[in-house]
């Protein structure tokens, strides 16, 4: 069953990526985002992995399930036959898992643990901590079993816009701490991954000026850092009002008579005050959406969802994703 | 107002006015108007209630911090000029946090030159001071604490950073002291120790053992570079631990008062619901709830439904369209309304004796005094 089969599955064209970074300012719905990214790519019977690492639990919270634990979990499934994993990155077990794996440590690891010296080494160097998390997440992304890749995509809710040029730059960071040794050869692989046209970074927006500010100094940032931007996600949008201009009041009284409302003055003032603000937001949006347009990357506008962020509501943004166009 | 539910009105202007208060801790989760917030306060506090105020932003939108005049972090409050404070008498000064260089200030008040240098120079402490999970926040609390003790300002009001959880700020202090000092801080020192006694003498054997697996983990150059560091900070430690616990005991007090931000959001919402239950449980005394950006028709006399079936009349027998437009709109409006109070209700409901206020989404974003001023008025209106 090749992708040749599945016309309307344009995931694999359209987002060709293998990780896809998905970061965004907080309450720009970044999680809901993630989550719906995971869940269009693994549309079509492909398995995806969605990834949090920020202990913040958001992906738990989204489902409604208990607090994911560090291993990978089934999460659901998609239309088609796919699946989507979960998985909550906690640096302190990535340290203990990377140290077993190459050390072989036993009664030393836990003897690390009791010193305090994983809450330490998370501490002291945040360059170190991003580095288990992200290579975590390397690990995860390039994982095979039989030759095969056991994640066709694998989706990051990575830290908000103001921290993912650092979070990223891993090798930056440590290079100035660790000049040598296993830590410099994980961070480099690391890098490598991350700078590649296998990863993706992707910014969720939504059509406000310190979402928009902060999208345009983060592409900057990424672009100049060396990372691939995807998309630019913009979520919450609305369907453009159909008569573009501002209702006069003595319209609005001819309308409501006809329709059989009351049209008392304080109905009327009222109504074209909120239409005014209407129209002042949406001016807005517009001018704000010609910003992001102008940044030249690839814009997925995704639609706001009514009844807030449910299943049903994250199956709606998937299927906007991945048949974008 | 009904639909501030059950919770009791908060009165900003008691806050503001009080001269017991000194200092305004606005927290929340990010992206729910909480530097704004705080701006509005500050100026709220120095036109009406005549107070020398200073605000300490963390992370300002560029066009918000040029209405307050300030254009690059330096660190040092600069008085915003172009307000109406001749009637009251007030100030109103605002700063921008630099947290490097209050680090930087930090280590040079707690070292000679030659010292500081030293550790300036240490590829750890340039990690550390820009990017050590919780600098920002301990900065904040760092810079507070100067602030407060300079006693020169009527009233302080600070914004948090935005952290990933807005906890964060309350625990650096206390991650920071542990981190330093932290077992683990004293193994790594202990070689750099001369003559002293080892405190570790009984687990000299296993630290042989540990010391080899850590050299050989991080890198004997990392561990020189780090134990360096140690070392070089190690007579800082006490000075940071108690300034840490002095600036925490001021949060506690009586002129301390924390408002919590939020908007009408489930994630904004639990956050707040979060900061509540944690600023009860650390005994520091919480105000109140700014409920931001809510959304609240003027027209109160037309329901969802009704407008919509309305609109679904006129569109079906044609013209009108304007009238269609503004009814679907309403309609959405109210049902928005709706779903915002419920989504309110799950932090009143949890925490029924914090006074609320809420403040109606603005059309477009505040970037001037004018609208700063607009909405202090919004959060004070009682």
């Amino acid at each position: 069953m090749g992708a040749a089969q599945r016309p309307t599955d344009r995931a694999g064209i359209d987002w060709p990526a293998r990780l896809h970074v998905v970061t965004g300012k907080g309450g720009t719905g970044k999680t809901s985002v993630a989550a719906a990214l995971a869940l269009g790519l693994a549309a079509g019977g492909r398995r995806t992995l969605l990834v949090e690492v920020e202990g913040r639990q958001g992906i738990a919270q989204l489902f409604g399930t208990e607090p994911l634990p560090y291993a990978e979990r089934h999460l659901v499934d998609a239309p088609g036959g796919g699946t989507v994993a979960a998985l909550a990155v906690d640096a302190e077990e990535a340290l203990l898992e990377y140290l077993d794996m190459f050390y072989k440590l036993g009664a030393a690891g836990r003897a690390l643990r009791k010193f305090g010296a994983i809450d330490f080494a998370t501490t002291i160097a945040p360059g170190l901590r991003d580095v288990l998390l992200t290579g975590k997440v390397k690990e995860a992304t390039t994982r095979t079993v039989d030759q095969r890749r056991v994640y066709d995509a694998v989706v990051l809710d990575a830290p908000p816009t103001g921290r993912i040029g650092r979070f990223l730059n891993v090798t930056a960071e440590t290079a100035r701490l660790a000049k040598m040794g296993p830590i410099k050869t994980q961070s480099d692989g690391v890098s490598a991954l991350l700078r590649s046209p296998m990863t993706a970074v992707h910014v969720v927006t939504l059509l406000e000026e310190m979402p928009v500010q902060e999208t345009v100094d983060a592409i900057a940032e990424l672009t100049s850092l060396g990372f691939g931007v995807g998309r630019v996600i913009v979520n919450g949008t609305r369907a453009p009002l159909p008569t573009g201009r501002l209702v006069t009041e003595a319209e609005l009284t001819r309308g409501l008579r006809a329709a059989g409302l009351p049209a008392s003055t304080g109905i009327v003032t009222g109504l074209h005050h909120e239409a005014r603000d209407l129209m002042i937001r949406r001016e807005l949006e517009d001018s704000l959406r010609t910003d992001l347009v102008d940044l030249g990357v690839p814009l997925v506008e995704l639609p706001l969802l009514p009844d807030g962020v449910n299943r049903a509501g994250l199956e709606v943004l998937a299927a906007a994703l991945v048949q974008a166009d | 107002m009904p639909s501030d539910n059950a919770a009791p009105p908060l009165d900003v202007d008691r806050i503001l006015a009080d001269p017991g208060v000194r200092i305004v801790v606005c927290c929340g989760a990010g992206g729910v108007g909480k530097t704004t917030t705080a701006a509005a306060l500050a100026l709220r506090a120095a036109e009406q209630h005549g107070r020398r105020t200073v605000v300490l932003t963390i992370d300002p939108a560029r066009r918000l911090a040029q209405s307050l005049g300030l254009t690059e972090l330096d660190n040092t409050p600069r008085q915003v000029k172009g307000i109406d404070v001749e009637d009251s008498g007030g100030e109103l000064h605002a700063m921008m946090l630099d947290m490097k260089r209050t680090f930087d200030d930090v280590v040079l008040a707690h070292t000679d030159p030659a010292k500081a240098a030293e550790i300036f120079a240490n590829p750890f402490y340039q990690a550390m001071s820009s990017t050590f999970a919780g600098t920002q926040e301990y900065m904040a609390m760092e810079k507070l604490g100067q602030l407060h003790a300079r006693g020169e300002w009527d009233l302080i009001v600070v914004d948090t950073p935005p952290s990933r959880s807005a906890l964060d700020f309350l625990d650096a202090p206390a991650r920071l002291s542990r981190f330093l000092d932290g077992r683990m801080l004293r193994l790594l020192l202990a070689p750099a120790r001369t003559g002293g006694r080892s405190m570790f003498s009984l687990v000299t054997a296993s630290f042989g053992m540990f010391s080899r697996v850590v050299q050989k983990v991080i890198g004997t150059q990392l561990l020189t570079d780090l134990s360096g560091f140690v070392a070089a900070l190690d007579s800082m430690f006490g000075g940071f631990r108690q300034r840490a616990e002095q600036t925490y005991r001021i949060l506690q007090a009586r002129e301390t008062a924390f408002l919590l931000v939020a908007a009408p959001e489930p994630d904004a919402v639990r956050e707040a619901a979060y900061f509540a239950g944690r600023l009860g449980a650390e005994q520091m005394p919480l105000a109140g709830l700014v409920l931001n950006r809510v959304h609240r028709p003027t027209v109160t006399e037309l329901g969802t439904a009704e407008s919509r079936a309305a609109a679904d009349r006129l569109a079906a027998a044609g013209g009108h369209e304007g009238t269609v437009e503004v009814l679907r709109a309403h309609a959405a409006l109210a049902e928005q309304a709706v779903r915002e109070q419920q989504v309110a209700a799950r932090f009143t409901e949890a925490f029924p004796q914090v006074p609320a206020v809420s403040v109606t989404a603005q059309p477009a974003d505040v970037h001037d005094v004018d609208g700063l001023r607009t909405i202090a008025a919004a959060i004070s209106r009682h």
